[in-house]
């Protein structure tokens, strides 16, 4: 039987947005984005403090209903097929909700019944993941006493109970030490080399670099901008940056005296940054026209650079 | 899409109710021997009080013993008691500190199955404290005919009908402060006046429906009616109905307030 070219499932996006709005009240979350997301692959949702991430993840997640625009989940409709799609979504929430007077092992066993798993299959999934996300030892004792990075590998651990296809991750490492960042990535690298799609929110530029294909700067409810993290570097930044700190008058009366260097300088509360093809190139032109900044340093450009030209303001202050 | 179907989800093992009836079973289970105690100490302590202690002056009530006119109706009231105590801060806490409701929204759970999982807990929690009372109780002497062996369902159906509603008000509400109300406007005059201690035909006129509009003193009537082997005081199917009655419409309130609490 001959197949037609548009049914190949590779091509299919597992998730599909178009013209998506969320309103609480008068107030609008999310302001009409447009989203796709193919499967295999890794996408973020960058963006500060109430850009609405966590709404569109909540609407992803089949737990909120848009307001208006179109979405499908898994070639589903939300509204329509909710159970069905939630059956193979896996939710890490920003908010861990994990349940406190349970033991590891059981949040894992209880939470897989709820996706109808037998009894054996729970607890031979529940014993791999915590091998996984490294609480094997912790399996018995109970969650309230856990880390916060130790509960946030738990979530993780239990978004995977039903081997889900799509996997949302609401600000995964918030809140965590590096050291619990860093093996948390280390995780998620691991889930997404198996294959898994996975949908992360943050607002951490390294985490975003380190884990996204792809990636939106979202801010107030709007997709400011989209691309690989390279590619959004490249368009809206220098390949270097010179932040320069004055110990002796506002950065913004230095960024007049500093224009013309570079591509662009940008004044913060504490430092100016110079954009520049060649940081050196770019410190030694700050000091030919006599001024002596009290430290320079030259960095490659950021995620964070990035989001500072779109929207004028830092990401995490 | 067929293809990418997980086999998993095709082949379920466990209807999502039973898997939240489940989940309260696991939690139960770390606190279940204080609270099979208490489920049989209360009743003792109640029985010498009220049926040795004030029965020594009382006497004679409706031509029996007054501890064995008593039974039921603490029976009854303890699967009320049990009902509303229970589904007040078990719900809302579930909702706003634990947030396992929110845990389960991710899932393939529904809002009818969250109900119906902690409605079947609540049942079973009613049944066994039932059956503990009845025990001591028959011990006590005081069953008067083998009817009393049906006064656990009674209770069971009892506890549906409280615990629906005050679910269902426990998911509406942002406070725990609310529920000194219920206590005070609510469950405390319930268990005065409903017929537990002393007989309704007692209260003035003006005051009897507020009884008859409780579901516990129907339940009452039933109890008592099948430990001393008389008839209820409508018809056992009035009672019976009224309590169902109850259970539905508290059922459905429960349905659409988790729905839109969990929707925000
Ligand atoms: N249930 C709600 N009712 C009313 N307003 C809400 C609700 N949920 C979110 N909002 C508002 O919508 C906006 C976007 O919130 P959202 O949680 O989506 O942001 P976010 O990008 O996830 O932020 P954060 O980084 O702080 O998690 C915020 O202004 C928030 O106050
Ligand atoms: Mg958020």
């Amino acid at each position: 039987m001959p197949t037609p070219l548009s049914a190949s499932p590779a091509a299919e996006p597992l998730i599909r947005a178009r013209g998506l709005v969320k309103r609480f009240g008068d107030f609008t979350a999310v302001d009409g984005i447009d989203v796709e997301v193919a499967p295999g692959e890794a996408f973020g949702f960058l963006g500060p403090n109430g850009a609405g991430k966590s709404s569109t993840m909540r609407m992803i997640g089949c737990v909120s209903s848009p307001t208006a625009g179109e979405l499908s989940i898994l070639g589903m409709d939300p509204v329509r097929d909710g159970a069905r799609i939630r059956a193979r979504l896996g939710v890490c929430p920003q908010q861990d909700n994990l349940d406190v007077d349970l033991t590891v092992r059981e949040n894992l066993t209880t939470y897989a019944r709820y996706f109808g798993l037998s009894r054996r299959e729970a607890r031979r999934r529940a014993d791999e993941l915590l091998e996984f996300v490294q609480l094997a030892d912790r399996a018995d004792s109970k969650v309230e006493p856990l880390s916060g990075g130790m509960k946030r590998r738990l979530t993780i651990a239990r978004a995977m109970v039903n081997e889900p296809d799509l996997v949302l991750l609401d600000e995964p490492t918030t809140g965590l030490d590096p050291q619990a960042r860093h093996l948390l990535w280390e995780r998620l690298f691991r889930l997404k080399q198996r294959g898994a799609t996975l949908v992360l929110t943050t607002h951490y530029m390294d985490e975003a670099e380190q884990l996204c294909d792809r990636l939106v700067v979202m801010d107030g409810g709007r997709i400011a901008a989209e691309g690989s993290p390279r590619s959004l570097i490249e368009t809206y930044s220098s390949p270097e940056v010179v932040e320069a700190r004055f110990g002796d008058a506002e950065p913004a009366e230095y960024a007049e005296k500093l224009a013309g260097i570079g591509d662009r300088v940008e004044a913060l509360p504490d430092r100016v940054l110079v954009y520049a093809a060649d940081g050196d190139a770019a410190v030694a032109a700050i000091h030919a026209r006599g001024l002596a900044p009290s430290t320079t340093l030259v960095r490659r450009s950021s995620l964070e650079d990035v989001f500072l030209h779109l929207t004028g303001r830092t990401l995490v202050d | 899409m067929a293809a990418t179907q997980t086999p998993a989800a095709e082949r379920r093992q466990v209807h999502p109710t039973l898997a939240v009836l489940e989940r309260q079973l696991h939690l139960y289970r770390r606190l279940w021997q204080a609270s099979v105690f208490s489920s049989f100490v209360m009743p003792v302590l109640f029985l010498l009080s009220f049926g040795i202690g004030v029965g020594g002056y009382v006497g004679e009530l409706g031509g029996v013993d007054y501890l064995a006119w008593i039974v039921p109706g603490v029976l009854a009231s303890v699967a009320f008691q049990m009902s509303v105590g229970e589904s007040t801060y078990g719900v809302l806490g579930d909702f706003k500190w634990i947030r396992g409701y929110q845990a389960m929204q991710a899932t393939p759970v529904r809002v009818r199955d969250m109900v119906g999982g902690w409605l079947a807990y609540m049942l079973l929690r009613v049944l066994i404290a039932s059956v503990v009372f009845l025990g001591v109780a028959a011990l006590f002497g005081a069953l008067h005919s083998p009817w009393a062996l049906a006064t656990p369902l009674v209770c069971g159906l009892l506890g549906l009908a409280v615990c629906a509603p005050t679910t269902a008000f426990a998911a509406t509400i942002d406070h725990d402060s609310y529920f000194a109300l219920l206590f005070r406007f609510v469950v405390v005059p319930s268990t005065l006046f409903a017929g537990v201690f002393f007989p309704v035909e007692q209260l003035p006129d003006v005051v009897r429906p507020l009884a008859y509009l409780s579901p516990l003193w129907h339940g009452v009537e039933l109890c008592r009616a099948a430990t001393l082997g008389t008839a209820p005081g409508w018809p056992a199917l009035a009672h019976l109905g009224y309590l169902v009655l109850w259970a539905l419409l508290g059922s459905a309130w429960a349905v659409a307030a988790f729905g839109r609490r969990l929707r925000k």
